[in-house]
């Protein structure tokens, strides 16, 4: 399968890495949940911050796949990385105000998740696995 | 040169696809919630790739320990892009080289073994804390 090709059926997701903050960790376990149990073959990552610390290879990332930034909060890192080191995203979720929109409460924890959060975690790789079939329909 | 602080900034990698990446944030939650909560600062990584006022502030005002998960150094390198040196840099697979019976596996979440490694780094990292928050390492 030519390089192109791959293009056409895999989304590259990019993931707020949020050390700081609860939703930071909520990110990053929803999107390895998208990668390794509901969208496996068809998505691929980055790790944000080799935007900067990698080549033109990894900058050229958003022009191989389309892509979906999940951040955590309001500043926005991963989409503005993106589109700042590597192009526009396809899409762009924020948890924050997927929480918001679905009345649920905020997470608490960086670690050592509650059910609560871990059904969090499930909620959100569900919005960003069915937004990988949006980008691939 | 810094001005001497009680604060010491931890900033681990940020990658998702790789187990020490995985052990390198543990760490830093070791450090910042159990061993030294009063001392260690986490900032967010990407906050400093776009150029964050207070991220910025945080990581130009206090010493700075990186915590890598693989030889790119995303995190040390992020940090000196602010124009910022860093006070002292670790690779989390040196602290499995010194403790090769405390294997980690897991990639979005480390495992019990993992997490003791975690354990046992930050307290091994305790003193270079201690040693940067007196203010007498630069």
């Amino acid at each position: 399968m030519s390089e192109h090709e791959v293009a056409r059926v895999k989304v590259g997701i990019v993931s707020c890495s949020g050390e700081e903050i609860p939703e930071g960790t909520i990110s990053r376990l929803a999107c390895r949940k998208v990668l390794d149990e509901l969208r496996p073959g068809r998505t691929v990552t980055i790790c944000l911050p080799l935007f900067i610390a990698a080549g033109q290879e990894e900058r050229a990332f958003t022009a191989k796949f389309p892509t979906i930034t999940v951040d955590g909060c309001a500043k926005r890192c991963a989409q503005r990385s993106t589109e700042a080191l590597s192009g526009k995203p396809a899409a762009s979720l924020v948890i924050s105000e997927i929480l918001c929109a679905e009345q649920c409460n905020p997470p608490v924890n960086r670690r050592n998740l509650t059910k609560h959060e871990r059904m969090i975690v499930d909620v959100i790789a569900e919005k960003i696995a069915q937004t990988v079939d949006e980008v691939l329909s | 040169m810094k001005m001497p602080t009680d604060k010491v900034v931890v900033i681990p990698c940020s990658g998702i696809g790789k187990v020490y990446g995985a052990l390198s944030r543990e760490i830093a939650y070791e450090l910042a919630e159990r061993v030294r909560p009063d001392t260690v600062l986490l900032t967010c990584l990407p906050l400093l790739m776009i150029a964050d006022e207070q991220a910025t502030q945080l990581v130009t005002e206090n010493p700075v320990i990186t915590i890598d998960g693989c030889p790119l150094g995303c995190a040390h390198k992020c940090v000196e892009s602010r124009g910022v040196e860093v006070a002292k840099t670790f690779q989390s697979i040196s602290f499995y080289v010194a403790h090769k019976d405390h294997k980690p596996e897991g990639v979005a979440e480390l495992d019990e073994t993992g997490r003791k490694l975690a354990a046992i780094a930050a307290d091994e990292l305790a003193p270079v804390v201690d040693e940067l928050a007196g203010g007498r390492v630069k």
